[in-house]
C-alpha cells in the first residue's frame, strides 16, 4: 500500500484545495501518471502516482482542503485492479486523517484540551467568521469570554490585514445564482484590498507617441525574428523604458517595510498575463541584464506557462515593478492597482490614432495613454511624473535607450 | 504539652471548617472552643436558629393570614411558642453534633475551653472547671468571630433589651418590639416576631435600610416589609433607654436634629452591627494588633506575627458564615503549602426574610462611583409564571453587566428563593460570564430562576416575558 501525499506547496503556502481527481478508486494507474490536481493561492499542482498499481482509496475528495503531508489517497502497488479496492472506496467518505478546517466556518471548540469558549463568544464567532482558536481568553483557565470575542472583532476590523468575510451570506433572490470564489480569486481579492488599504495610491497619466517604436518594428521585425526566433513586440521596449526610468527614480522600485524604505538594486519586472482563471503576474528576473530579445523570450515563456497553468511559485514572487497592459482588451485609459508590496505599476493601453500637434502642424499619430499608479508614501508627485516622462521619452525616442539617457 | 501542626481558636464556621480541611490534608489539628457545643455563633445563636424561626414563622403567618384561605385551606391556627423554640433547639443540637462527627471523621481534636495565645506557637486553654493546659502549635489560626456591637446609652440585659441571641429565645411574643438597626439581622428577627404577631418598629440611624444593599433593591425590599406591617423610622438615633419590669422607654432623636421623642415597647432588640471578638485572646503576647474597629489586619490571612493566621469575622471582609468558610479553606491550604485565595467580590449576601434578598458583585452605586459604564436588565416577579402561581410576586431580579464586554458585574434579586438562586450567578461570575451567557442557558420552566434569565435578556433589550 502506498500513500499518495500532498507535496510541499511553497514557502508561505499552507493549504491547497483538491481541484480534480483524474482517476477513480479502483482505476489502474501507471507510475508518474497524474492522479489529482491541487489548487493553491498562487498555482495549480499535479500529484502523480508514485508507482504502477491501482488507486484503492480516495481520502481527500474534490473541494477538500489539504496541507503538505496530508494523505490524499492510497494505492496498492503492482498489477491489476483488486476487488477489495472497490469495497474500500465507500470508506473514503469517513473523515480524512488530518483535520481539515473549512475556511468559512470556524469550529467553536479548539482541540480537546482547550476549554470551551462562553456560549456568547461562540455565537459571535459563528456570526462573524471569527476563528476562536486565535483569540486569547481572559476567562477562567484561559476561556474565551464574550468580551474577548468582541475585542478580537474590533482588532480585526481596525487591522489593515485581510478583512474578515461579512456575517452570514445573504439570502438569494430569484434570478440569482451563488458561485463560490476559487482560491485564486479569493487570494486576488484579498491582495487587491490589502494593496488599497495599505498604500496611499494615486495615479498619474501621460501619453506616448508610438510612431517611433512602430517604425522601428516595421523596419526590423523580420530580421529580428529570424535572428532571435522570437517576435519583436512592444512589451520589451516598455520593459526597457521602465527600467531606465526606475534607475532614474529609484523610489518607484522601492518597498515600504514598517518605518523603513527598502531600495532594490535589481530589476525584476512583473508582466501581467490574463488567464482563464484570473490575472497572474509572472516576473522577468534581472530584466535590466536582458536584451530586447531576451525580454521577449522571457515574456513569451511565462505567458505560455501561465496559460498552461504551469507557473511555479518562484515565478510569481519577488517582483520590484509591474507592467500591465489593458490595451489588449481595448482599454483607452485606466488606473491600475498596485501589486503589493511594490510601489509602482505602469498601465499600458490601446494604441489609437489621434490628431496631435507637432511643430505647429496637426498630424495623425498612434497614441497610447500611459498610467502610473504609485504609492505616495514612498514616491512623491514629482518622482511619479518624472518616471512617466522618462518612459515616454524612451519610447518616443528609442535611441535614448541605446545611449542610456 | 500537646504538639499540633495547627491550633485553631474558635469553633464556628471559620474554625470548624479550618479544622476539617486541616484534617483532610493530613495536618495534626486541634480546635479550641469554649462553648459547650461546636458551631460558633452561626449554629448556636445565629444563622441556624434564626432560619428555623424564619421558616416556622413564615408558615404560621401563611396559615394565620390570607394565604392559606386563598389556597382553600381553612384553619384557625394557634401558636405554641415553646414548641417552636424546642424544635429550633433540637435542630441546632443535631447540627452541632454533626460537627462533632465531622471532627472525629477528619481526626481533628476539640479542646474544650477558652483559648489564649501566650507566646509564639503556644495556646493556653482554660476549661470550664478551671483546668489549664498548653498546646504547642506550628501554626495558630484565630477564628474567634464577632459579637454584637453595643449601643452606647442602651444596656443589653437580655430581659427587656436583647441582642440577637436574646431575640432568638424570647419567652413570649412581644406586643410591641422595637428593633434598633435596619440591618440584615434586625430585619430578619423583626420579621420573625412580626409574623408571630408582634407590632414591630425599626429605628435606623441612616436614611435607608440595609447599607451595602443595592439602593433600588433596598427600596423595593423596604416597601415589601412595610406592606407586611413593619414600621420604619429612618434617620433616627436612639440616645437612651429606660427599662422597667414591663417594658422599655426609648429616647429617639432625628439624626438631622430636632425634637426627641419617646418610643415605648415591651421588648427592644439592639442589632446595630457586629464587631470582631478578640477579648482575652492574648494578641499582645505575639505582637498582633487590631485596628480601631477591632479588626485583625492580615495579608492573605497572615497576621504580623509569624505562624499566626486569622480568618472569618475577626478579619476584614463580609461578616458571613460562608465567607469564613472560604477563608478557612484558603488559609489551611496556604498553611499546607498549597495556593489559597478568596475573591470577596464573589461572596454572595442573603437576607432570609420573605421576600428574600440576595446579591453578589457590585451595586449600581458602586459601579457609578467607580465610573464603570454598565447596562442593567430587570425583571419583576409579577411576570414570572411560578411566582404568580405561588402568589409570591413581590420583587425583581436585576443583572448589571459591563456596557462593552457584557461581563456580569453584579446581580441583585429580591423575591422568592433569592438565596437559592444567587449561587448560579456566583459560578457565572467566577467564569467571567456575560449576561448573554445566562440568557442563552436553559433554565427550567416553571421556576423562579427564570426571572434571572429574563433579566439577563433585558440587559441587551430582548426580555421575552414582559
Amino acid at each position: 500500500m502506498a500513500d499518495i501525499m500532498t507535496p510541499a506547496l511553497g514557502e508561505s503556502v499552507t493549504e491547497a484545495t483538491v481541484a480534480r481527481w483524474t482517476k477513480k478508486a479502483g482505476d489502474a494507474v501507471r507510475k508518474d501518471e497524474i492522479l489529482v490536481e491541487l489548487e493553491t493561492d498562487k498555482v495549480s499542482l499535479e500529484v502523480a502516482a508514485p508507482a504502477d498499481g491501482v488507486l484503492s482509496e480516495i481520502l481527500a475528495g474534490e473541494g477538500d482542503t489539504v496541507e503538505p503531508g496530508t494523505v490524499l489517497g492510497k494505492m496498492s502497488e503492482g498489477g491489476a485492479a483488486a476487488a477489495p479496492a472497490k469495497a474500500e472506496a465507500p470508506k473514503a467518505e469517513a473523515k480524512p486523517e488530518p483535520k481539515a478546517e473549512a475556511a468559512p466556518a470556524p469550529a467553536p471548540a479548539k482541540s480537546e484540551a482547550a476549554k470551551p469558549a462562553a456560549p456568547s463568544a461562540q455565537r459571535i464567532a459563528a456570526e462573524n467568521n471569527l476563528d476562536l482558536a486565535k483569540v486569547s481568553g481572559s476567562g477562567k483557565d484561559g476561556r474565551v469570554t464574550k468580551g474577548d470575542a468582541i475585542a478580537a472583532l474590533e482588532t480585526r476590523a481596525s487591522a489593515p490585514a485581510p478583512a474578515a468575510a461579512p456575517s452570514a451570506p445573504r439570502e438569494l433572490h430569484e434570478r440569482e445564482e451563488r458561485v463560490r470564489m476559487t482560491r485564486l480569486r479569493q487570494t486576488i481579492a484579498r491582495r487587491l484590498k490589502e494593496a488599497q488599504n495599505n498604500a496611499a495610491m494615486l495615479t498619474t497619466f501621460n501619453e506616448v507617441d508610438m510612431s517611433a517604436v512602430m517604425a522601428l518594428r516595421t523596419e526590423y521585425k523580420d530580421v529580428f525574428e529570424k535572428r532571435h526566433g522570437v517576435r519583436l513586440g512592444f512589451m520589451s521596449f516598455f520593459v526597457k523604458a521602465c527600467i531606465a526610468a526606475l534607475k532614474q527614480v529609484p523610489d518607484v522600485n522601492a518597498e515600504i517595510d514598517g518605518q523603513d524604505i527598502i531600495y532594490k538594486n535589481h530589476y525584476d519586472i512583473g508582466v501581467a498575463v490574463g488567464t482563464e482563471k484570473g490575472l497572474v503576474v509572472p516576473v522577468i528576473r534581472d530584466a535590466d541584464e536582458m536584451s530586447l530579445a531576451g525580454v521577449e523570450k522571457a515574456i513569451g515563456a511565462m505567458g505560455k506557462k501561465a496559460r498552461d497553468g504551469q507557473l511555479a511559485l518562484d515565478d510569481l514572487q519577488g517582483g520590484t515593478f509591474t507592467i500591465s497592459n489593458g490595451g489588449v482588451y481595448g482599454s483607452l485609459m485606466s488606473t491600475p492597482i498596485l501589486n503589493a508590496p511594490q510601489s509602482g505599476i505602469l498601465g499600458m493601453h490601446k494604441i489609437q490614432e489621434r490628431p496631435m500637434v507637432v511643430k505647429g502642424q496637426v498630424v495623425i499619430r498612434p497614441m497610447m495613454y500611459l498610467a502610473l499608479s504609485y504609492d505616495h508614501r514612498v514616491v512623491d508627485g514629482q518622482g511619479a511624473v518624472t518616471f512617466l516622462v522618462k518612459v515616454k521619452d524612451a519610447i518616443e525616442d528609442p535611441q535614448r535607450l541605446l545611449l542610456d539617457l | 504539652m500537646s504538639q499540633y501542626d495547627v491550633v485553631i481558636i474558635g469553633g464556628g464556621p471559620g474554625g470548624y471548617n479550618a479544622a476539617i480541611r486541616a484534617g483532610q490534608l493530613g495536618l495534626k489539628v486541634a480546635c479550641v472552643e469554649k462553648r459547650d457545643t461546636l458551631g460558633g455563633t452561626c449554629l448556636n445563636v445565629g444563622c441556624m436558629p434564626s432560619k428555623a424561626l424564619l421558616h416556622a414563622s413564615e408558615l404560621y403567618d401563611a396559615a394565620m393570614g390570607k394565604e392559606f384561605a386563598t389556597l382553600g385551606i381553612e384553619v384557625k391556627p394557634k401558636l405554641n411558642l415553646s414548641q417552636m423554640m424546642a424544635q429550633k433547639a433540637e435542630s441546632v443540637t443535631q447540627l452541632t453534633k454533626g460537627i462533632e462527627f465531622l471532627f472525629k471523621k477528619n481526626k481533628a481534636d476539640w479542646i474544650k475551653g477558652a483559648g489564649k495565645i501566650v507566646g509564639p506557637g503556644k495556646v493556653e486553654v482554660t476549661a470550664a472547671d478551671g483546668a489549664v493546659q498548653t498546646l504547642e502549635a506550628k501554626n495558630i489560626v484565630i477564628a474567634t468571630g464577632s459579637e454584637p456591637t453595643p449601643l452606647p446609652g442602651v444596656t443589653i440585659d437580655q430581659q427587656r433589651i436583647v441582642d440577637s441571641t436574646g431575640a432568638l429565645s424570647l419567652p413570649e411574643v412581644p406586643k410591641k418590639l422595637i428593633v434598633v438597626g435596619a440591618g440584615i439581622i434586625g430585619l430578619e428577627l423583626g420579621s420573625v416576631w412580626r409574623r408571630l404577631g408582634a407590632e414591630v418598629t425599626v429605628v435606623e440611624f441612616l436614611d435607608r435600610i440595609t447599607p451595602g444593599m443595592d439602593t433600588e433593591t433596598a427600596k423595593t425590599f423596604q416597601r415589601s416589609l412595610t406592606k407586611q406591617g413593619i414600621v420604619f423610622k429612618l434617620g433616627a438615633k436612639v440616645t437612651g433607654a429606660e427599662t422597667s419590669k414591663s417594658g422599655v422607654k426609648l429616647t429617639v432623636e432625628p439624626v438631622a436634629g430636632g425634637e426627641a421623642e419617646t418610643l415605648e415597647a415591651d421588648y427592644v432588640l439592639v442589632a446595630i452591627g457586629r464587631r470582631p471578638y478578640t477579648e482575652g485572646l492574648g494578641l499582645e503576647s505575639v505582637g498582633v494588633t487590631t485596628d480601631k474597629r477591632g479588626v485583625i489586619e492580615t495579608d492573605h490571612f497572615k497576621t504580623s506575627a509569624p505562624g499566626v493566621w486569622a480568618i472569618g469575622d475577626a478579619i476584614h471582609g463580609p461578616m458571613l458564615a460562608h465567607k469564613a468558610e472560604e477563608d478557612a479553606v484558603a488559609c489551611i491550604e496556604l498553611i499546607a503549602g498549597k495556593a489559597g485565595h478568596v475573591d470577596y467580590n464573589l461572596v454572595p449576601s442573603v437576607v432570609y426574610t420573605a421576600p428574600e434578598v440576595a446579591w453578589v458583585g457590585k451595586t449600581e452605586e458602586q459601579l457609578k462611583e467607580a465610573g464603570v459604564a454598565y447596562k442593567a436588565g430587570k425583571f419583576p416577579f409579577t411576570a414570572n409564571s411560578r411566582a404568580k402561581i405561588n402568589h409570591e410576586t413581590d420583587g425583581f431580579a436585576k443583572i448589571l453587566a459591563d456596557a462593552k464586554t457584557d461581563e456580569i458585574l453584579g446581580v441583585h434579586i429580591v423575591g422568592p428563593q433569592a438565596g437559592e438562586m444567587i449561587g448560579e450567578y456566583c459560578v457565572a461570575m467566577a467564569f467571567k460570564a456575560a449576561s448573554e451567557d445566562i440568557a442563552r442557558t436553559s433554565h427550567p420552566h416553571p421556576t423562579r430562576s427564570e426571572a434571572g434569565r429574563q433579566a439577563a435578556m433585558g440587559v441587551e433589550g430582548w426580555t421575552m416575558q414582559s
